[in-house]
């Protein structure tokens, strides 16, 4: 019998139905990999199990038993016994999923003293072992540091620690690397898969990334709108791709714009955009009244060009000042030193009205889709929003004209313009911001991670759509992210940036696939890849059977 | 920590004399003599003379401003005009009605607030939050003086526990400290109240926010059950608004108090301050306002050492 069994589970929330016929088994000691894109039910699929649905969720039929207990109807108290003690749970935003008001040290303590009842003194030596385990060592993470003096990736090894104290017969992780960089994103799966391996612990682990699955999973579910599409053992699902809907995931996955080699542009140009010496310092909280004013150099003299209808990447993990660097050359931030010229003319120094000539060349896009659009304003309104820049107000209908052509441009149907951002997907909300970007005919576009909040499938089509308007419009594109992948998807040249150094720098395949500096070989080897994965699981596999 | 605290003083101590600053330039320096708003129009030349020696008017201001702010340092706030008594001996006087009033009446609405706004958080949406909320509606629309007088009818005349009115000083023994805080119940309470109905609703939609956090959650997987979640994890992180609408709310007690310290005819500061107003008593106005301001200053300074204790990431803050 499997430790967990969920049988035809159907769910709804306020009568709409959220899963149908959901069958899923986790066997002791099994990683089992529930993989889907947003909205298909993953995570509430992990929180039928954990019985801490949202207000209104109902699940209308079907069983869930874990380790022979049958957890639906099953009443809170007896729920309370299993949670954090036989079932913990990771989640995927590590920056919020931490108390801000307590230590990480009550933090951890605070289940094992609920479930064992164990003195405080007990239960922190126990936090401390834990938080050892997980990484965290004494000397630099004392059980008195709070949340907000910890990194992404620490706070992730807080949240398993506490998940991981009592040494649980499953743990569910739904999404632990999403919000993470590549080099950190492999070090919380090692983690985890030592972890699984140490105890015998089971683990069901959400993701909407392939490759990390077929690294990690024994079996693998996939589920779409609510349903299960295919399960079965994952390097053989995943190698074989009998399912369409497995195939179309394997394929966006590792989707490739086709563009000619560049957006053509020739090097020998005069460049577009040039950034020489560019150094940004922050100040550092002083520790006492009297001390000198300390400063962080989160941007450290560095220079880089761009030629017109360039596509670059500037690649780094999260933290080395990449986002930084591109506030400057955006000129929403001014450098402590050096200088950024665009279209020949200097433009770190000048006024915010002297600016509008350059702004109106470039134009952002933004990480975040759902964040990037002010929620009451038609999105006429909030395409058009550019169109001040331009040295002749256009009118109504010239306005009208301009923002259907730039829906047009991203794909979007001009009627989508009488539309408000929440009445569109996240996908269509992306593209909102790339017709945003396009509106004044930009001669540089900055997209700062673009796709990374998006699922496969969608992210292929936004790829396209860089390299399409790269390729048609002749911009010039900067895009900004830790995932290879897109890197090596759609751009021409790749910086890599490192504790606010570029310290590499060249044609995109030469670098990814014959990295010189450490920081980009780092970045290379944590990329996810689902052939090389594939690859490496079924050479581990034959070796075994010899 | 210390860092902070220290400038949060500076920053109060700051406040303070600009605030002197402030009353000073406008009961002393801007248009209308002084004296002669005190006398009235219809005082003799003489007597306007007089008032202006005695009140040092015939000094230049800023010599004016230093000696009053200096006499202020010394606890010297200068001679009351219409009681002839030293003006500090006046709030003392009613400071001893008004402090304890305003504490009682603020722990009263943080008694009752607290919980209920927890209460209706946690079971948001449904028919308890809506009744509880419903209520909280009612405190805040129904003026205090109406409310003040029903308990004066029902307990002071009806049921006769209480006195209607009147406050009898805090004498010296026991019993005597009794039958004043007896005075102090019903004003306590007709104060607390709409003080209480803000407060929960505050409460409320603070915890119904923080309730919706990932860390709520994550406290929940631990298998933590919804009480300690609520108590452990929420409330702390609630707090915040909740101890600046309480900062507030002191503030208002201390002076604002006038309406129900007429119905209960309680000699406290707000009807000092009015009073003092109505006979154009400038040097008791001067005083009271500096006295009250400081007293809110040094209540921000309270608030502000818990928000630091509430939330660890504000003792770095500058």
């Amino acid at each position: 019998m499997s430790l967990l069994e969920i049988e035809n589970l159907s769910l709804s929330i306020h009568d709409k139905t959220i899963l149908k016929d959901i069958d899923l088994s986790v066997a002791s000691g099994e990683v089992m990999a529930l993989v889907g894109e947003s909205g298909s039910g993953k995570s509430m699929t992990a929180l039928t199990v954990m019985q801490l649905l949202p207000h209104g969720a109902r699940a209308e039929a079907g069983r869930v038993a874990f380790d022979g207990i049958e957890l639906l109807g099953a009443p809170e108290a007896a729920m309370c016994r299993l949670r954090g003690k036989d079932i913990g749970m990771v989640f995927q935003e590590p920056m919020t999923a931490l108390n801000p008001v307590k230590t990480i040290g009550e933090q951890v303590a605070e289940g094992i003293r609920w479930h064992t009842g164990a003195s405080r003194f007990d239960a922190e030596t126990r936090a401390r072992t834990m938080l050892e385990r997980v990484g965290l060592p004494e000397k630099h993470f004392p059980l008195t540091r709070y949340p907000h003096e910890l990194s992404g990736g620490q706070r992730q090894r807080v949240v398993i620690a506490i998940a991981c104290a009592l040494q649980p017969k499953l743990l569910i992780a739904d999404e632990p690397t999403t919000a993470l960089d590549v080099v950190l994103q492999t070090q919380i799966l090692d983690l985890l898969r030592d972890l699984v391996d140490e105890n015998r612990m089971s683990l069901l682990l959400i993701s909407h990334d392939l490759a990390i699955v077929a690294e990690m999973a024994d079996r693998i579910t996939i589920l779409r709108d609510g349903t299960v599409m295919e399960t079965g053992e994952a390097t053989d699902t995943l190698v074989k791709q009998r399912h369409p809907y497995t195939r179309q995931l394997a394929q966006a996955s590792t989707h490739v714009p086709a563009r000619a080699r560049s957006g053509g542009y020739r090097s020998e140009q005069k460049p577009l955009l040039e950034a020489e010496g560019l150094t940004r310092d922050y100040p550092i909280r002083r520790t006492s009244l009297f001390s000198r004013a300390k400063f962080l150099r989160a941007v450290d003299d560095v220079s880089f060009s761009l030629c017109a209808g360039q596509s670059t990447a500037l690649v780094g993990r999260s933290g080395c000042g990449k986002s930084t660097l591109a506030r400057m050359v955006l000129a929403l931030d001014r450098p402590t030193a050096g200088a950024v010229r665009f279209m020949g003319e200097e433009i770190s120094t000048r006024s915010h009205e002297a600016l509008r000539a350059a702004r109106r060349n470039m134009q952002v896009v933004f990480q975040d889709p759902f964040g990037s659009f002010n929620p009451r304003h038609r999105v006429e309104r909030l395409i058009s929003e550019p169109l001040h820049l331009l040295d002749e107000r256009p009118d109504r209908t010239r306005r009208r004209d301009l923002v259907a052509e730039a829906l047009a441009q991203v794909e979007l149907s001009p009627a989508d313009m009488n539309k408000y951002p929440h009445e569109m997907s996240g996908g269509q909300r992306q593209r909102l911001s790339i017709a945003r970007a396009v509106i004044t005919r930009p001669k540089l576009i900055v997209a700062d991670e673009p796709v990374s909040a998006l699922d496969v499938s969608i992210r292929a089509q936004i790829l396209d759509l860089f390299a399409d308007l790269n390729e048609r419009l002749g911009m010039a594109c900067l895009f900004i992210t830790h995932d290879l992948t897109v890197a090596r998807a759609i751009t021409d040249t790749v910086m890599v940036m490192h504790e606010g150094k570029i310290v590499e720098k060249g044609p995109t395949n030469a670098v990814l696939t014959q990295p010189r500096t450490e920081a980009a070989k780092a970045l290379v080897a944590a990329a996810p890849d689902l052939e090389r994965a594939l690859e490496a699981r079924l050479a581990g596999k034959t070796r075994e059977s010899c | 920590m210390i860092a902070y605290l220290a400038k949060r003083l500076s920053i109060g101590l700051l406040t303070l004399l600009l605030a002197s600053v402030v009353v000073f330039l406008a009961l002393e320096v801007l248009p209308g003599d002084p004296a002669r708003i005190m006398l009235g129009m219809n005082a003799s030349p003489e007597a306007l003379e007089a008032l202006r020696t005695q009140m040092g008017l015939d000094h230049p201001p800023l010599l004016r401003y230093l000696a009053w702010l200096t006499g202020m340092l010394s606890g010297d706030f200068g001679n009351s005009y219409t009681y002839s008594l030293p003006v500090i001996e006046l709030v003392l006087e009613r400071m001893a009605v008004s402090l304890p009033l305003a504490f009682i009446a603020l722990s009263l609405s943080t008694l009752i607030a607290v919980p209920v706004g927890i209460f209706a958080a946690a079971r948001h949406g449904r028919a308890a939050d809506t009744l509880a909320m419903g209520a909280a509606q009612l405190g805040v629309a129904v003026p205090n003086f109406w409310f003040a007088l029903l308990l004066v009818y029902v307990f002071a005349v009806g049921l006769q526990i209480v006195p209607a009115g009147g406050f009898p000083g805090w004498g010296d023994g026991w019993g005597e400290h009794w039958q004043a805080l007896r005075a102090l119940i019903l004003p306590a309470i007709a104060l607390a109240l709409p003080q209480a109905a803000i407060l929960a609703r505050i409460t409320r939609s603070a915890m119904v926010e923080v309730l919706g956090e990932d860390y709520i959650r994550t406290a929940r997987a631990k298998g933590l059950p919804w009480r300690i979640v609520l108590w452990r994890h929420a409330l702390r992180n609630a707090l915040i608004p909740v101890l600046t609408i309480l900062g507030l709310q002191f503030a208002f007690l201390l002076a604002g108090t006038i309406i129900i310290e007429n119905v209960f005819y309680l000699p406290g500061l707000g009807r000092l301050i009015f009073q003092a107003i109505g006979q154009r008593d400038l040097i008791v106005v001067e005083s009271v306002v500096m006295l009250l301001v400081a007293t809110i200053i040094l209540i921000n300074l309270l608030v502000d050492i818990c928000y630091a204790i509430a939330d660890p990431r504000l003792r770095g803050a500058r």
